[in-house]
């Protein structure tokens, strides 16, 4: 037992090295010439070279608006949606309620990935083909943030709602005098999973774009990478650090507020 | 004068309907319509110049049936499965053990954990190509340090999925380490200090009292972690594209595929309709037996 | 622009252009290259020419990934009404392009014989089709043999002479197999029905028929052709066993961990500009003749668009395949100038003067053959690749995975017997 009790830290620091080892590699990869990064000279010049050759290799500048925009469409139409279904859900009563509920609930199954064929059909006859909001619409009604906000919801106290109706709020007028405030950290740890979902996300913004007007940074660095002719680990590497570069960061940033987020929305 | 009750209620009706009706729309668009009308073209002939589409029944579905590259998929789909899940799940268990504990560095090891789940699948399979190129990736020259052969990782039938498999791990782990992470500061301390006075050693503790109360939440991660057995395919395109002879090629690539390379909408209709068939017996498998027995709501 | 459209459909097709400053027409053309980087650049550069010379015309010029990608994403546009009147495609995509009734000959748009007939013919031949010309080549290559010089030389061998025959591939294969690195790496990703086209060719037997509707996959000179494939790991050792990554392997070339490999010449150029030893191209070498199918990408003219659009859209292909411009990206890629007049520019003249290597692929042209096309091209050549991979992996014999293939090939073609 003693044993274990002195191996585990080694274990575990034996095990984040090796997870954190891939992007170390390509950190490292992506600061040097190719021929010094595959043969680990260490020694071997720092350069930016490879920056340079990527971000000239693809309209980068494009893909991270497009992605800039995509995160904060989604989000917008996530809040919106779910905090409206979400509050029917917590606090009005009214028949056919649960069967909605278990409805929408079905939808954490029926993923939009699954779907792709068809809502493919959807997108075009709705013109969204190629547009942004193409990419963020099936996402837009999320059952997981409609079950998140409902959560938080219900456990606003009675009174304060009480208290708000008696100064004559209308329906909708406490919902965002009182609920929206009382729910802020949910919206917090719902905000952080739904960019990093969506910044990341690729099958649906694939099938979905045609072109670089609506391109989004991970569809833009799988072409990038596409070997037809041969791929160059240096370039490739670098393309991947730029791309995930700015999420990294706002993680590393907010990590603290990342984790507590999860802890305290409850998910579990 | 009409009843202020039933006049409150159809109110309530009303309001709920509105406040409901943005995301219905929405819901019913991108996902229940077009499950539908997946159900429906799958019962059509593909249709090009020479030979028009026409209602075939269920011959697409026995196409499906008779294509060995379906069946092999679809097992390759169920090892994907099969393996990552528990190794997932096992890891991420460990990883919050350890990060919940005193360990040196652990902020360190808590971030370099979770660092793979804010990465996209398409950079993760970049990162992880170099890794097993043969001749100069990472693990070949490591393995050259203890005089191992270089090992074709992604190029042999053996050993695709499985490196395919270790992505997805390393990728999912630090993210259903959260929700461990999240439980075990919901246990009281007492009950540390308790076990600690009875004399119990921190293993008879983790396994007697930390498992047992985590249950819930492995039962949680259990349905997301079958859920991304299927969704998480974005390293294929990277990686293998599904090759060696399709010795990587999971179900939502084959989908992918057929519909968009292939522009056989009806046969990935047909597989669609299956895959959602056991997406359905999860979702019934979480309503009727998981919400059962615990009570998050 | 609708308003002017039928008075210019009633002028004769191809002359719709006769009063340009009527209205503006935009083109979108797809098209695919390697990894980024500055091929995009000398496409958006012909282009911005073009324009310029246009001033009529702009050109949406779209890259869309690799070959597979552009034809995903091409069509998928024009499924969904999305304008596009060209692209630069597979040349191999033809016959599931006039089956999905997409593009239109070029003899409906022009008259000019002269200027079909100014390429040279075997990159024609994957795009003549039912007696039409479909496709008109621009980023086109064979499969060059690129060995590295310097280790020819440790090997003891005249690093002057790279292999002509089968035979003489696997004994100097043998002599430069090292602890260190391979004798010798052809790939089998990405694009194995080409390389094993190839050898198929060199041992005699061509794989598919001229008008796409059979396979020869089961001929005995053909399993053989597997067979030798395989015994290049297996029995000599000279190459890695496993599939070879098609991405990866102008890298292990350049890294030197094999001193020869086959690749498209569509790589010439990176190689040249990164290879820090002494290197020579060869033509391909021979057993029962010498041969290398064509690949790359052809122009193709998209059938739902306006005559001034077609119009407009062979001017650029006729711009972007003209001798000087088909020298100027022969030079930036490593792809062939696709007509004899390009190799007659000064600008090709000089830089093959200076780069003897740069002929190899254009002098290989003569013994080259069309590349592997055929009605459900895409799973008919997905069954072949697979046959490949299995054999060489060792999960199938040969005989057995080819058999397989030809099967599944002959069902997907019987609907179009």
């Amino acid at each position: 037992m003693t044993l274990l009790n002195r191996l585990e830290p080694v274990l575990a620091l034996a095990l984040a090295a090796i997870w954190i080892s891939p992007l170390i590699f390509a950190f490292w990869a992506a600061f040097h010439a190719s021929t010094d990064a595959v043969n680990f000279n260490l020694g071997a010049a720092w350069t930016l070279d490879n920056f340079r050759t990527a971000w000239e290799g693809a309209p980068w500048l494009r893909y991270f608006l497009n992605s800039f925009l995509l995160v904060t469409i989604v989000l917008i139409g996530q809040f919106l949606l779910c905090t409206l279904a979400g509050f029917a859900f917590a606090q009005i009563d009214f028949r056919g309620k649960d069967v909605l509920f278990v409805l929408v609930l079905l939808q954490l199954f029926i993923l939009p990935e699954v779907l792709i064929v068809e809502n493919y059909k959807v997108a075009t006859q709705l013109g969204l083909l190629d547009t942004i909001l193409g990419i963020g619409a099936p996402y837009m009604a999320s059952a997981f943030g409609i079950f998140l906000m409902r959560q938080a919801f219900k456990s606003v106290p009675k009174e304060l709602d009480e208290a708000a109706r008696v100064e004559g709020c209308s329906l909708l007028g406490v919902l965002w005098r009182v609920y929206v405030p009382a729910a802020r950290p949910t919206y917090l740890a719902y905000a952080l999973v739904s960019i990093s979902t969506h910044w990341n996300n690729f099958l649906w913004p694939l099938v979905v774009t045609n072109n670089e007007s609506s391109r989004p940074l991970t569809v833009g660095l799988s072409i990038f990478g596409a070997p037809e002719n041969g791929v160059d680990i240096s370039v490739i590497s670098a393309a991947t650090v730029m791309v995930i570069a700015p999420l990294l960061v706002l993680f590393l940033v907010f990590q603290r507020q990342f984790v507590q987020a999860f802890l305290r929305a409850g998910i579990k | 004068m009409p009843d202020l009750a039933a006049l409150r209620r159809r109110r309530h009706a009303i309001h709920g309907w509105l406040l409901l009706t943005p995301a219905l729309v929405m819901l019913t668009t991108f996902a229940f319509y077009p499950t539908v009308a997946t159900l429906w073209t799958s019962l059509f002939s593909r249709g090009t110049r020479r030979r028009p589409t026409e209602f075939v029944g269920l011959e697409n579905y026995q196409r499906l049936f008779d294509d060995p590259t379906f069946w092999l998929v679809a097992k390759n789909n169920l090892l994907y499965a099969g393996v990552t899940i528990p190794i997932s799940i096992a890891l991420a268990l460990a990883m919050a053990l350890w990060a919940n504990s005193k360990i040196p560095a652990r902020s360190f090891v808590r971030t370099a954990y979770f660092t793979p789940t804010v990465l996209p699948m398409i950079a993760a399979g970049n990162l992880w190509l170099f890794f097993y190129t043969p001749g100069f990736g990472v693990l070949d020259q490591i393995g050259a340090l203890f005089g191992a052969p270089s090992v074709n990782w992604l190029g042999q039938p053996e050993t695709a999925l499985w490196a395919v498999c270790a992505v997805t791990i390393w990728k999912e782990a630090g993210f259903f380490m959260i929700f461990y992470l999240a439980a075990l500061q919901t246990i009281p301390p007492d009950l540390k200090e308790a076990a600690q006075i009875e004399g119990a050693s921190r293993w008879a503790y983790t396994r007697r009292i930390v498992l047992p109360l985590l249950m819930p939440t492995t039962l949680f991660i259990l349905v997301n972690a079958m859920i991304n057995s299927v969704k998480l395919i974005d390293h294929l395109f990277i990686l293998t594209k599904g090759g060696p002879s399709d010795a990587s090629k999971l179900i939502l690539y084959y989908i992918w595929e057929n519909a968009f390379a292939f522009f056989d909408a009806p046969a990935a209709a047909a597989m669609t309709v299956l895959v959602l068939a056991v997406l359905g017996a999860l979702a019934a498998f979480q309503f009727f037996v998981i919400d059962r027995r615990t009570h998050y709501r | 622009m609708l308003r002017y459209a039928p008075a210019a459909m009633m002028l004769a097709a191809g002359t719709a252009l006769v009063n340009p400053a009527l209205a503006e027409t935009e083109l979108t053309m797809y098209y695919p290259i390697a990894v980024g980087g500055p091929l995009t650049q000398v496409v958006d550069g012909i282009v911005a020419e073009f324009e310029e010379a246009n001033p009529d015309i702009t050109v949406n010029a779209i890259y869309a990934g690799n070959y597979d990608d552009t034809r995903i994403k091409a069509l998928s546009a024009l499924n969904s009404g999305e304008p596009a009147q060209l692209a630069v495609m597979f040349s191999i995509d033809a016959y599931d392009l006039i089956e999905q009734d997409l593009i239109v000959p070029f003899d409906d748009v022009t008259d000019d014989a002269a200027w079909l007939d100014s390429f040279y013919p075997a990159l024609m031949a994957n795009g003549q089709i039912e007696g039409k010309t479909w496709g008109v080549p621009f980023q086109r290559s064979t499969i060059v043999a690129y060995y590295n010089k310097d280790m020819f030389r440790a090997a003891g061998l005249d690093p002057e002479k790279a292999p002509t025959t089968w035979d003489e591939m696997v004994e100097m294969g043998k002599a430069l197999t090292t602890d260190d690195h391979h004798g010798l790496m052809i790939p089998s990703t990405g694009y194995p029905y080409w390389m094993f086209q190839a050898l198929a060719i060199q041992n005699g037997k061509e794989v598919m028929s001229n008008d796409g509707l059979t396979t020869y996959f089961d001929d005995p000179a053909v399993v053989e052709t597997l067979e030798f494939w395989k015994s290049l790991s297996v029995e000599h050792g000279i190459m890695p066993e496993g599939t070879v990554e098609w991405g990866t392997l102008r890298q292990a070339f350049l890294e030197g961990k094999t001193a020869m490999m086959w690749h498209s010449t569509g790589n010439l150029t990176a190689v040249k500009n990164n290879a820090q030893f002494d290197f020579g191209v060869a033509m391909l070498p021979a057993n029962e003749r010498l041969g290398s199918p064509t690949g790359g990408g052809n122009f193709y003219l998209f059938k739902d668009s306006t005559d001034e659009e077609k119009a407009a859209a062979l001017k650029l292909i006729q711009f972007m395949t003209s001798p000087e411009k088909a020298a100027e990206w022969s030079i930036a890629t490593g792809y062939m100038g696709v007509s004899p007049a390009a190799y007659e520019t000064d600008a090709l003249q000089a830089y093959t003067a200076e780069f003897p290597p740069a002929l190899v692929a254009r002098d290989q042209l003569e013994h080259a053959v069309a590349e592997f096309s055929t009605f459900e091209t895409a799973r008919v050549r997905e069954g072949l690749n697979n046959a490949i991979q299995a054999a060489l992996t060792g999960t199938k014999s040969p005989a057995e995975a080819l058999a397989e293939a030809q099967a599944a090939a002959e069902r997907l073609l019987s609907a179009y017997q």
